[in-house]
């Protein structure tokens, strides 16, 4: 006969023998999840930028799928900035204050970052950046990390492939002309000081407005000057009607190298759209799938990126914005790590004190959060036939000339016999 | 050079001026004649030139698409304005900040369809006069502008004598100055302002399809046209069809002039300034008197 009290004793005991299994595997699920904020363009002008968020998504599942940080999930913790600087101190202040997040990642682009840098620094926050221009450059707060590598003095150095084509093709005259933008600005500023230092004679430098449709007056007025490089910092919109406009009216026989700083054509629904009239711009990029910038980690990401983005209707390519997300996560999941702490602090003196392996290279951080070593590629579009997407995830397509350890081509000069693909 | 610059600054402008006319047209019925400040007719300029981008998939020129939908373009305008109607006008509620706020929201919620059901990518057309030019001597007209400003001068020139030839025309006209009147005639001036909402609903059809072939668009186009929109309206004066063009000559030919010569940064204030000039010289407008 057992007693009641022996019969409670082996019924808990069996219980808590069945039930351990299940407290154990679950106890990632139940711990606090670690929250990473930030805000994404989801609607508004910038809203091209929204596959942001499919980068920061795969992060995070694989982050969890290997255990997540310091033993917990991790949660991501977003909003819409509509593209609007207005928005967004309010929604960082509501990340920090409301929803408590552990650690944040500041929106796209220098125009929405300039509102989250003086609040991080007044909060003393760690801050990872997202492909800001010199965001750290005037509020130099020392628990930044940029995600993208613009390299050390971006605002003047992020150009310096360009200028540096431009000199060795023998290009003394430069035309400079910039969109009437936070960015374009920075960037045109930026060309100007290289131009400068190179002893190049600056023969024309004006900006439009936002949005310009036609840009057939500035064109004549760029042929008349004869440069012989033009440096243009421009936003999506006004770099295609700049490239329809460049079939139209020209821009002169004198011209040997042409681009720089053309935001736009990164995506690939701009790609699609301009088609052959890319063909010999030298411009920007991030990542091309080019064989020296292939390796395993980014065509794995990538593989994983594109049904998602065809599923979602976002960017098909995926080239310049997610993998720097995943990076962004990466960053994180380092710094986490290596302090084994969420302490701002201590991560901050991690990272600053240790290299970081992302898919999209190796990170070594200097005192304002910039990459040590710029990794800007020069790019030239060659070879672009009709308007299939495809032919922009083939090799040869947009030929490496900068930085030297990555070219795979040399520059095709003159400017319009490159015209002809 | 200078004479080259010269000639094709002015020439630019002209083709300018004409596309921004065909993208008030609409505005100067809803707003310039009814006095109904429709914000939402950018927005239906975007649905257009969208209209204009899936029928161009189909190996159809926008401007031939946007005539093709010009029937279902001319119904959705007049169930916009019963809906408006509805709200507002038979409740003797017709506030203007009320019926502004009616319209902004319309705005919202079309671009909004516009993002869920083609994303946020920029739209373009494939034309085979795009990326080309007429060459006559110094003179360099891209078709890209040439074949989108000779639809303005012909929608404006319709619209002129069907407002001043027929009896519906002319009772849109009436419709603004006295609706008691109109009814005494045995007019009912719901079913003509609906009409009117249904013109401007296809205007913005053959604009938006003009929009699309000068640039790409996406679904939040339409915000960089109202201010445009509205100062062609205002300037040529309220109600004054022919005087749409004739204002947006003035302001595309001044952004142009001032694009080549002074800075390109400067053609859209140059374009307000004018604006404001002439509206404090001549309130009504350079034609607002000949209404």
């Amino acid at each position: 006969m057992i007693s009641r009290r022996r019969f409670s004793k082996i019924a808990a005991g069996t219980g808590l023998a069945l039930a351990a299994p299940a407290l154990s595997t679950s106890s990632l699920a139940q711990a606090q999840p670690i929250k990473i904020g930030t805000s994404i363009s989801l609607t508004g002008p910038l809203s091209g930028t929204k596959n942001a968020l499919t980068g920061y998504q795969l992060w995070r599942d694989d982050v969890n799928a290997a255990g997540g940080l310091l033993g917990r999930p991790v949660e991501l913790v977003t909003y819409d900035d509509q593209s609007s600087p207005a928005q967004i101190p309010a929604i960082y202040s509501k990340l920090v204050d409301v929803d408590r997040v552990d650690l944040l990642i500041s929106p796209y682009g220098a125009v929405l970052s300039a509102p989250v840098m003086p609040f991080v620094k007044q909060r003393d926050l760690f801050l990872v950046g997202m492909f800001a221009l010199a965001g750290n450059d005037t509020v130099r707060h020392d628990k930044y990390f940029h995600a993208c590598p613009w390299g050390p003095n971006s605002q003047v150095n992020w150009a310096r492939g360009f200028f540096d084509l431009a000199r060795a093709a023998g290009c003394t005259k430069v035309a400079i002309m910039s969109a009437d933008i936070e960015f374009a600005k920075i960037s045109a500023a930026g060309g100007k000081a290289i131009s400068e230092e190179y002893r190049m004679s600056v023969v024309y430098d004006q900006s439009y407005p936002p949005n310009q449709t036609d840009f057939s007056a500035i064109l004549r007025n760029i042929r008349a000057a004869q440069p012989e490089a033009v440096f243009v910092c421009s936003y999506p919109p006004d770099s295609t009607a700049l490239i329809r406009g460049l079939s139209e009216v020209g821009i002169g026989d004198s011209v040997k190298i042409f681009g720089g700083s053309m935001i736009g054509l990164q995506y690939a629904s701009l790609l699609a759209n301009i088609g052959p009239a890319l063909n010999g711009i030298v411009n920007l990029h991030l990542y091309v799938p080019e064989p020296t910038m292939r390796n395993p980690a980014i065509d794995g990401f990538l593989a994983r990126y594109e049904p998602l983005a065809r599923a979602q209707q976002l960017d098909a390519l995926g080239h310049y914005v997610p993998p720097f997300c995943y990076a962004a996560g990466q960053i994180i999941e380092a710094g986490v790590k290596g302090a084994n702490t969420l302490n701002h602090a201590q991560i901050s003196r991690y990272l600053h004190a240790n290299p970081v392996q992302t898919i999209v290279g190796r990170a070594t951080f200097n005192e304002l959060g910039d990459w040590t070593e710029k990794r800007v590629l020069m790019v030239q579009f060659r070879g672009i036939r009709g308007r299939d997407v495809e032919q922009f995830r083939q090799p040869g397509r947009q030929v490496i000339l900068d930085p030297p350890p990555l070219r795979t081509g040399e520059l095709v000069a003159p400017f319009g016999a490159a015209r002809s693909g | 050079m200078f004479l080259e610059i010269l000639i094709n600054a002015v020439a630019t402008g002209l083709l300018l001026g004409s596309i921004y006319a065909a993208l008030a047209l609409g505005l100067a019925v809803t707003f310039g004649i009814l006095h109904i400040p429709n914000i939402a007719h950018p927005v239906f300029v975007v649905l257009g030139a969208y209209l204009a981008v899936v029928a161009n998939e189909r190996g159809w020129d926008p401007i031939l698409a946007a005539l093709a939908g010009a029937l279902p373009f001319y119904l959705l305008g007049a169930l916009f304005y019963e809906f408006y109607a509805r709200v507002f006008e038979r409740r003797g509620e017709a506030d203007t900040m009320q019926a502004l706020t009616l319209f902004f929201g319309v705005s919202l919620v079309v671009e909004t369809a516009l993002v869920l059901k083609f994303g946020t990518n920029q739209q373009t057309v494939d034309v085979d006069y795009v990326g080309q030019s007429l060459r006559i001597g110094l003179l360099v007209m891209p078709y890209r502008l040439l074949v989108p400003a000779l639809v303005a001068p012909v929608m404006i020139l319709t619209l002129w004598a069907y407002l001043k030839f027929t009896y519906a025309g002319i009772a849109i006209r009436a419709a603004a100055h006295d609706v008691r009147a109109l009814q005494v005639s045995g007019v009912d001036p719901h079913w003509i302002k609906r009409h009117a909402f249904g013109i401007a609903s296809v205007t913005a059809l053959v604009a938006g399809a003009i929009l699309v072939i000068i640039g790409p668009v996406d679904p939040f186009s339409g915000r960089l046209q109202i201010g445009r929109a509205f100062a062609v309206v205002i300037l040529a004066g309220m109600g004054a069809v022919p005087g749409t063009i004739l204002a947006a000559f003035i302001i595309g030919v001044a952004e142009s002039l001032v694009s080549a010569f002074l800075n390109p940064s400067w053609s859209p204030g140059v374009a307000f300034l004018i604006l404001l000039a002439t509206l404090a010289l001549k309130p009504q407008g350079l034609f607002g008197a000949s209404r």
